[in-house]
């Protein structure tokens, strides 16, 4: 690992502040993924802002009635408090699919939406990657590629976004909250969050530099049944190959959200507009302009038939 | 091929030569310069480790694991993979079980720390301790801490109601079966497949507990 210096946050300004005057500064919550990434020198930050300290660890009732989750409510408070449990359940569901117990309890909710990819050729220092070097190239595009994104992805990076957490928020319209280095405020819907990788795959987020989340928000609860369907190698602590997040109100309308076949958690509206005629029909939306590679198109049947056996529970049940 | 005799011979001038390296670097060191200090970036921290207050100057890149084992000497808690892939880490912190390799000690200033050590002793060992031993919950033994740390908490969350993926219901409070216990066990790898007598040790101590 790099050496670096390490302060704790007084404030968000500050930490925001902070984060653009000193080189290299990074924010570290949970650390779960920035300091794994810090071991392999993936990232190399000079000056680490601990931002624990700053109380955004609670989840609130909010006026409109949602929810607004501290940014950094861990996984496990998150999937276990009541209120989700009860109206947000793909939220508590996505969660409890993502990681192990262990990571689920410093994960935090703002970090769990900033984690890197974990594609392969990310991870390995010896393989050209844009995200990592900007301009270096893209091992992933003809390589070993079974993992990794059927949509939404450019000649420059295949890589999809590994949260599960991020597909549920998707499906339930969640904004961002965040405080730049002014102190100013700004809400971010989740939909505007992530960014398709273009020709600049290391820029992920819309978020400006030294921007802090402070906040998920959750709008007023949207009913109906909420499923989430994760299918990967192994049974339990492993990324999705794809993962299918629906809430499926009585009268068969409804959201879908798909994860592991993006840059970022995949959702078409003229898709949802297309769940009371089956899984087919949005399949066909959702995928409409996939370009997946000979070891990855698999993905896409995969995908149907997922969200083919999330409309049938939500019928059944 | 190195003939018995020359190895022999080798390793002895190696041996030879290295111990007097060491005493000149050291006698040089004892005239020349005081002992070194702690790095100029060396930050303190201060957390209470099975019941014990200590208090640390670390450079800031140590993670809570190498500072439980490098500078407390408190090595049953295990460096696996380094990554939270495998659990061999696991102690419990502020009643949570976490990956020490992937937080960084300065991180936890106030902290209270279970290790291991912190459970039981040989004498007085810990119920889940005595129940790995009763059901053969290991063979080499190397991920056994982090398991047994890890049950210690999993037996907790269920009991306080943390649902899992494995919960049928997400509204009800979950209940100890094999089926929660094997999900929730997850982020703990065994290399020798002791997988079963783990859960073994477990139902009886959530039997007994219940």
């Amino acid at each position: 690992m790099k050496s670096f210096t390490y302060e704790r946050a007084t404030s968000a300004p500050d930490a925001a502040s902070k984060a653009v005057s000193i080189p290299g500064a990074k924010f570290i919550a949970g650390g779960t993924n920035l300091l794994d990434l810090m071991k392999l020198e993936i990232e190399a930050p000079r000056h680490l802002i601990d931002v624990n300290g700053l109380g955004f660890d609670k989840i609130e009732d909010t006026a409109d009635g949602g929810l607004r989750i501290g940014a950094l409510v861990n996984n496990t408070a998150l999937a276990a408090d009541a209120r989700v449990r009860r109206s947000y359940g793909v939220l508590s569901r996505a969660l409890l699919a993502g990681a192990s117990g262990q990571l689920r309890n410093k994960a935090t909710t703002a970090g769990n939406l900033l984690q890197r990819t974990r594609c392969p050729y990310f991870y390995d220092t010896n393989q050209p990657c844009n995200k990592r070097q900007p301009g270096s190239g893209c091992a992933a595009i003809g390589g070993f590629s079974r993992q990794l994104a059927v949509i939404g992805s450019s000649e420059a990076c295949i890589a999809t976004h590994p949260s599960d957490m991020a597909v549920a928020m998707r499906v339930l319209d969640a904004t961002v909250e965040t405080v730049n280095a002014q102190g100013q405020a700004r809400n971010i819907p989740i939909a505007e969050f992530h960014r398709l990788p273009e020709a600049t795959p290391h820029i992920e987020t819309t978020l400006a530099p030294g921007e802090l989340i402070t906040a998920v928000t959750l709008p007023a609860p949207a009913g109906g049944q909420h499923l989430y369907r994760k299918v990967r190698d192994r049974a339990s602590y492993a990324f999705a190959l794809i993962s299918v997040a629906a809430v499926i109100q009585p009268d068969g309308t409804g959201r879908v959200a798909v994860g592991g076949v993006a840059h970022k958690p995949w959702r078409i509206d003229e898709a949802d507009a297309q769940l009371p005629r089956g899984a087919k029909a949005v399949a066909e939306r959702l995928f409409t302009g996939a370009r997946p590679t000979p070891e990855n198109g698999f993905k896409v049947p995969l995908a149907e038939r997922a969200l083919a056996s999330v409309i049938h529970e939500a019928r059944a049940s | 091929m190195t003939e018995p005799g020359e190895l022999e011979m080798s390793r002895r001038c190696l041996i030879a030569s290295g111990t007097a390296g060491a005493i000149v670097s050291g006698a040089g060191r004892a005239i020349a310069q005081p002992a070194p200090a702690a790095p100029d970036a060396a930050m303190p921290v201060t957390f209470d480790v099975n019941g014990t207050q200590q208090r640390l100057s670390l450079d800031p890149r140590t993670t809570l694991l190498d500072a439980l084992r490098e500078h407390l000497h408190l090595t049953g808690t295990k460096k696996g993979c380094d990554h939270g892939q495998c659990g061999a880490c696991t102690v419990i912190v502020d009643g949570m079980r976490i990956n020490s390799c992937l937080t960084l000690a300065v991180m936890h200033e106030g902290s209270r720390i279970t290790t291991v050590e912190g459970l039981g002793t040989a004498e007085s060992p810990h119920p889940m301790q005595a129940a790995f031993v009763k059901h053969d919950g290991f063979q080499c033994g190397y991920c056994t801490p982090g398991q047994i740390c890890s049950a210690v908490a999993v037996l907790d969350e269920i009991k306080r109601g943390i649902p899992s993926h494995a919960s049928a219901s997400l509204t009800e409070a979950p209940q100890v079966t094999n089926a929660e216990m094997r999900e929730r066990m997850s982020g703990n790898i065994c290399r020798c497949g002791a997988y079963s007598n783990i859960l073994d040790a477990m139902a009886e101590i959530a039997g007994r507990d219940a």
